[in-house]
């Protein structure tokens, strides 16, 4: 609960300093939720809401966990270095709060309402943020993004009240949104479709998976930084939980749903859309000189072996893909990062017409790289342990050449981000870059030790999220659905 | 002792140079480096006995734990990672200490050296590693650091690309060793080599299993050691500083793929058709690569195609099952082509960055020094009794002529090709009339002793190699040093040579004819007559197909550059912008009007708006938790 009023608390506070706010205040502002759940512990909460049968219910487990410190961990970054200082800086940093806020809710969620409630509201901030500080057509950018994610929540609400009105009728003689209740309806496989569907799309379009993607490349590319950090590095992420906890655990029925008599079920039909995006993303990536362009390509490259992971049901693919969330946050905002900390410096992105930082940032060059790197997946990076976890379970499960297609990654990556990394750091100096803020710096630095920290000891985020894993897949078992 | 102390200190190198040697003077940075890589070698050394019993396998720690799957940070010194161990840091040394002359004056000097300890100890962990998982580390690491050092001068934009194309087709070939590593584990539950290996000498699989893990594992070696159809990254590495191709691009790190089939040597033994395959992957590469070191004039070109053709060579070997030939080539191989990189590294340093040989010429009295140890090393590469390649060589063309006649035909061709560029290349730069225009002969000077010194250490490694594995007709009692040494790690062994002695003495009268042939002819043409090699709008035909490589850099270019590039601007173009964007703003119209309207609604009462909202959203969670 603290991991919802003190973020709201601090977004009045920041929003009421108004020019008094400082950025080390705002970043203090933003570590406290975080500490205060480290030094306490996060406290569940089960009381009735609107009435009996919604309820305000938030209790973290072991995914929560680690999506909570996903969250309190990169809002502090993103306040440090994510937004330039300037006259609607305290309102930057107050809607950065109450996104935390939100998204710490959505993550805690036990509750249907209570998840679809803090899922709406984790929105709004965003929304204005892109819609206030967006350059180029801001404002068409912001409706493309806020419909499409809006009609996918709506599918969501639909799909959530179906199951609701199946839940077993209590004591009190009502039906329930609890967690538990809904994970306990059981569903035919074509009833079961029409429901995962609904929540599908919500979560497919949060992701985004392709074809659901159209929104993301225009809003990361045009949204100012700090939001497209937000929403690559957090929000994104929602996406990916909901698809998991609230989809294929909710609805495993759906997913022996056969679109093609004998050949050819929902679970494929996934797993072709996270193949598809992984390979277009990279693709276009390759041939981007827009860097921020790029990194969003990059994105929906690395998002789609994520869900693909996800789908395969099997332990070591569900962990690796809960690993690579954490890292994909961590490696997004630090990109997202480079590139706005060289935008800020030469008022334009264009790979271009930029090159040789290194001889003038050694620094800014060195934890680059790292970051780079991690994306890359080297060994001893943070994107190694989860992406060789996912590959293996995708090349093990059944389709062998979708195992093998997705395994291009590793080539395509290093392709598009050296291309990246070579044409901004090094090659001949196209004009310097002013030394880094102390605020810019630290950030660079606290993303780079996480990259190399979770490169090395990747059991300790495994350890967060395994037992939770691997009760889901046994309830996903027992309940009928597939593990193949 | 503790394995990891081996480990630690060339990255505490890397840690203290890295970060404080900027600060430092530049001789402690570079006696620093040099020194954490010499104590290494000083004590892998001490543990030679030790080792000799048994191996030492250090404490585990868990990596990863995931369902049954469980890999751990394992190190193990066996008989084999000792060699390869005393090669990486024994020759490692060397060139740290040259590198500190040669890279005197150059600006990111400690950046160097930290980048050099790096690749020290990620080589080390690919060598030491008791596990699948651990060679991958070190086999990825190793290539990262390839990459740093062959864009070391990265204000020249050519360099970069040679650094992403050395790393983005050494990732071609990852891919095939992580699908062969996926498929061990779900064959053999394990990547640890003592339960893989036990279960695979088991024979309890079927043989596709045994031939599909030995082919990708094959594939990640045809990345790392430069072998067709991934060979074209190695010749481009050489934009690398010359101590960086021969650390890395000649005595170690290409090295690596031959490591890893060696030490899978049950799998390949039960894969005979994965060692065809490697068997005529190394032959075409053999001669291809010769065939194009016929027609090199950068003399770092003539040495890297000559360390594809070598490494093809020992790929021969290892596809007739001679997995201690291999090994023993390697070593030879480290000693002399390390020698040679590092002669040609004094040429250029005497001549003041000049590597066309058709502007050398007449060197031999201007740098002595050199001149005498890069002929020890050619000698030695092209076969000249006696010395370590001879016997090297000799060995490896044993195991061909068993296996059959026309590839030991076609190697001992390969051979004398080696002799023939060599001995071009040998004669162009220091024998005859010197002829560089722009740079005066009186300029050009003998190396300092930093440079010379290691180049005699290697010299008399190149001339006293052999000694490493004497073959049987010298002595009988200490013959086959090597092959014995290496004979306790091998479940099968190598394959059995079973050839009269006559025949034997023959094949040694073929190879040092073929030597002497190419001797004679290469001082012909090019010491007697005194021809140059010709100029590039000279040449015709069959020169100049060699002198372009083949075309097979433009081939790769228009088969998979050029069509990834265009799907790539066509995805964007045509696909996302106007198919998947335009479908989106399309229905974006359609509520266009109500967009409008909103905004209109909306603007300038936005800040108040959210307000509004967030005090509201407080109030109501506070009532709810409070009343």
């Amino acid at each position: 609960m603290e991991l919802i009023l003190i973020p709201l608390l601090s977004a009045a506070l920041a929003y009421g300093a108004g020019q008094q706010l400082n950025r080390s205040l705002a970043f203090a502002l933003s570590l406290v939720p975080g500490l205060v759940a480290l030094a306490l512990g996060v406290h569940s909460i089960d009381v009735p809401w609107f009435s009996d049968d919604i309820r305000l219910a938030l209790n973290p487990s072991g995914w929560s966990n680690l999506m909570l410190l996903l969250t309190n961990f990169l809002v502090p970054v993103i306040v440090l270095a994510g937004w330039r200082e300037g006259e609607k800086f305290s309102l930057q940093v107050a809607l950065t709060l109450f996104m935390q806020a939100a998204l710490n809710g959505v993550f805690m969620a036990q509750d249907g309402l209570t998840f679809y409630i803090f899922w709406e509201l984790a929105l709004i901030p965003i929304y204005f943020l892109a819609l206030l500080f967006s350059e180029g057509d801001r404002f068409a950018v912001t409706l493309k993004f806020f419909l499409y994610t809006f009609l996918g929540s709506l599918t969501m609400l639909a799909s959530l009240m179906y199951l609701y009105s199946l839940t077993s009728v209590g004591d009190d003689g009502h039906h329930s949104f609890a967690y538990s209740a809904l994970q306990a309806v059981e569903l035919s496989t074509t009833e079961g479709f029409w429901v995962g569907l609904g929540l599908f799309l919500a979560f497919a379009v949060k992701i985004p998976l392709m074809p659901f993607h159209a929104w993301q490349s225009d809003t990361y590319t045009q949204a100012p930084a700090g939001a497209t950090m937000l929403l690559s590095g957090i929000m994104l992420k929602m996406g990916l939980y909901g698809l998991f906890v609230w989809f294929v655990a909710l609805a495993p029925e759906s997913l022996h749903y056969m679109l093609v008599e004998d050949l050819f079920d929902f679970r494929d039909l996934i797993m072709v859309m996270g193949l598809a995006g992984l390979l277009y993303g990279a693709f276009i990536a390759m041939r981007q000189s827009d860097a921020k362009r790029l990194i969003a390509f990059s994105s929906l490259s690395h998002v789609g072996l994520i869900a693909m992971a996800m789908l395969t049901m099997k332990s070591d693919g569900v962990n690796g893909a809960v690993l690579q969330m954490w890292v994909h946050g961590v490696n997004a905002v630090g990109l997202f990062l480079v590139v706005d900390l060289i935008e800020r410096r030469l008022g334009h992105r264009d790979l271009e017409q930029m090159g040789g930082f290194a001889k003038s940032s050694p620094f800014f060059a060195a934890t680059a790289l790292i970051i780079v790197l991690g994306t890359v997946a080297v060994p001893l990076t943070n994107g190694f342990p989860g992406e060789f976890l996912m590959l293996k379970a995708v090349f093990n499960t059944g389709t062998g050449y979708c195992g093998v297609l997705a395994a291009l990654t590793i080539i395509f990556c290093a392709v598009y981000m050296l291309r990246f990394f070579q044409l901004a750091f090094m090659g001949p100096e196209k004009g310097s870059l002013s030394s880094l803020e102390w605020n810019e710096k630290l950030a660079l630095l606290i993303i780079g030790a996480a990259v190399l920290y979770t490169g090395v000891q990747p059991q300790i985020i495994l350890d967060m999220v395994q037992s939770n894993t691997d009760s889901w897949l046994n309830a996903i078992a027992e309940s009928g659905g597939i593990l193949s | 002792m503790n394995l990891y102390i081996l480990l630690a200190l060339p990255l505490l190198g890397f840690t203290i140079n890295g970060l404080f040697g900027k600060q430092l003077p530049k001789f402690v940075v570079g006696a620093l480096a040099s020194s954490l890589v010499f104590i290494p070698f000083v004590l892998a050394l001490t543990l030679w006995s030790e080792v000799k019993e048994a191996a030492i396998v250090s404490q585990p720690f868990t990596f990863l734990q995931v369902g049954d799957l469980n890999i751990e940070f394992k190190l193990m010194l066996d008989r084999l990672s000792l060699i390869m161990t005393l090669i990486i840091t024994g020759i490692g040394t060397l060139i740290h200490l040259y590198s500190m002359a040669y890279m005197a004056d150059d600006a990111g000097y400690y950046k160097f050296f930290s980048y050099l300890n790096l690749f020290i100890f990620n080589m080390l962990i690919l060598v030491l590693g008791a596990n699948f998982m651990m060679l991958f580390f070190g086999w990825e690491g190793v290539g990262l650091c390839s990459y740093l050092l062959i864009g070391f001068w990265y204000h020249n934009p050519d360099f970069g690309y040679a650094a992403r194309k050395a790393f983005v087709m050494n990732r071609i070939g990852d891919l095939g060793l992580l699908l062969g590593l996926f498929m061990i584990i779900q064959h053999f539950g394990s990547l640890d080599y003592q339960v893989v290996f036990s279960e695979i000498a088991k024979v309890s699989h079927p043989q596709w299993v045994y031939t599909s893990i030995a082919v990708l594992l094959f594939v990640g070696a045809m990345g790392k050691s430069a072998q067709i159809p991934l060979y074209t990254w190695l010749p481009d590495a050489m934009a690398g500083p010359t101590p960086v191709s021969a650390l890395i691009h000649a005595a170690t790190m290409v090295t690596a793929g031959v490591y890893l089939v060696v030490r899978s040597e049950v799998l390949y033994t039960l894969a005979p058709m994965a060692r065809d395959l490697i068997l005529y992957v190394g032959l075409a590469t053999s001669l291809l690569a010769a065939f194009i070191g016929l027609k090199q004039n950068d003399i770092k070109k003539v040495l890297a195609y000559s360390t594809v053709s070598q490494l093809g060579l020992m790929f021969i070997a290892l596809g007739c099952g001679a997995y201690s030939a291999a090994m023993f080539h390697l070593a030879t191989h480290a000693f002399f082509k390390a020698l040679l990189f590092l002669g040609s590294g004094s040429v250029i340093h005497g001549m003041h960055h000049e590597q066309d040989i058709r502007k050398m010429g007449g060197l031999r009295k201007a740098m002595p020094l050199t001149y005498v140890t890069f002929l020890i090393g050619t000698l030695a590469i092209s076969g000249f009794p006696f010395l370590s390649g001879f016997f090297s060589k000799d060995e490896i063309l044993l195991h061909t002529f068993h296996h059959s006649p026309w590839v030991y035909g076609l190697s001992v061709f390969s051979a004398g090709l080696t002799g023939i560029y060599m001995f071009r290349m040998f004669f162009l730069t220091f024998h005859g009339t010197y002829r560089n225009d722009h740079y005066a002969f009186e300029k050009v000077h003998e190396s300092p002793i930093l440079m010379t010194l290691p180049l005699m250490v290697l010299a008399a490694l190149s001339l006293s190699g052999g000694l490493l594995n004497l073959p049987h007709y010298l002595t009988h009692s200490h013959s086959e040093a090597l092959a014995h040494w290496l004979e306790p790690l091998f479940v099968f062994g190598d394959a059995a040579v079973h050839v009269e002695p006559s025949t034997e003495w023959a094949l040694l009268g073929v190879a040092v004819s073929v030597f002497v042939i190419a001797f004679v002819w290469m001082r012909q043409k090019y010491v007697v007559q005194g021809r140059v090699a010709e100029n590039d709008d000279q040449m015709s035909g069959s020169a100049k197909l060699l002198a372009h490589k083949f075309y097979v850099d433009e081939l790769y270019d228009s088969l998979f550059a050029k069509p990834l590039q265009a799907l790539g601007t066509w995805t964007y173009r045509v696909l996302d912008r106007k198919g998947f964007v335009a479908f989106t703003d399309l229905m974006g119209k359609v509520t266009h009007w109500k967009g409008q309207t909103l905004a209109r609604i909306q603007s300038g009462n936005i800040e108040l708006y959210l307000i509004i909202m967030v005090l509201a959203a407080a109030l109501m969670l506070g009532i709810e938790l409070f009343a």
